[in-house]
């Protein structure tokens, strides 16, 4: 089964949901309805949100970065949201945090589909 | 090293799905022989990175067999060998460069070797130009 993904968009904010396993494989399939999001809605903040993640590798590094690159080609920003520790620490051996500001919010791990 | 407690063996088409799989067979296998569960979560994003490499870059474009051995020992320590007999690796010196990829239109960030030397204790990469890749990881499984 193939991996879909949740977003809102209210005002010029779009955040998307990441659920499942971030490897290659199910990645593609992310990015891709991610992009079709950022084209229709053209924030001018995006959010991506990791609270429904429960396994990640590179492949989830590679979302942020080619997330990151497009946001900031449309003078966009982007955040990454509730990265549970695991993740959280990935992204710091990746160094994103750099670049990249990770941020906790309320409803964290309380994600209603 | 020495003496072999359990091990298993498993063959599989470089098939993007069976990445999942492989995971699974890790995870599962550790569970059952108490590893701890850092460990467990550690070696899994490991190998992940391994097979993902065998599948994108080992048989890039054409499809082969990836071969997943655990060896466990009684020491405590795992071995565990990735195996393609795919395209192989010209430089590995610049393969196992941070941010280096040969995959950069797919997204590939670079980091997968960087992220197994982090996750095990030893790693070890075998490879000729034509004949495929082996990835060996070797990483004590108890709490310390």
């Amino acid at each position: 089964m193939l991996p879909t993904i949740n977003y809102c968009a209210e005002r010029r904010i779009l955040s998307v949901f990441l659920k499942g396993e971030l490897d290659h494989h199910n990645t593609r399939p992310i990015r891709e309805q991610t992009d079709i999001a950022v084209t229709k809605y053209r924030p001018a903040l995006l959010v991506l949100d990791f609270s429904g993640v429960t396994f990640m590798d590179s492949s989830g590094i590679g979302l942020v970065m080619g997330r990151y690159k497009r946001m900031h080609d449309m003078g966009a920003d982007l955040l990454i949201a509730n990265p549970t520790p695991p993740i959280e620490r990935l992204i710091r051996l990746a160094s994103v945090e750099r670049i990249v500001r990770i941020v906790y919010t309320a409803h964290s791990g309380t994600v209603k589909e | 090293m020495k003496t072999l407690k359990n091990h298993i063996k498993l063959v599989f088409p470089s098939h993007s799905e069976n990445e999942g799989l492989a995971r699974l067979a890790v995870s599962g296998f550790l569970a059952a022989e108490g590893a701890d569960v850092s460990v467990i979560a550690e070696l899994k994003t490991a190998v992940s990175e391994g097979v993902t490499n065998a599948i994108v870059h080992g048989y890039r474009n054409t499809h082969g067999l990836v071969t997943l051995e655990i060896k466990l020992f009684d020491s405590g320590r795992a071995k565990i060998l990735i195996k393609d007999k795919g395209a192989g690796i010209e430089d590995i010196t610049k393969a196992m460069e941070p941010l280096f990829t040969t995959a950069p239109e797919e997204e590939r960030a670079g980091l997968g070797f960087a992220i197994m030397q982090s996750f095990c204790d030893k790693l070890r990469v075998r490879s000729a130009p034509g004949k495929g890749t082996t990835l060996t990881l070797e990483k004590y499984i108890y709490k310390r």
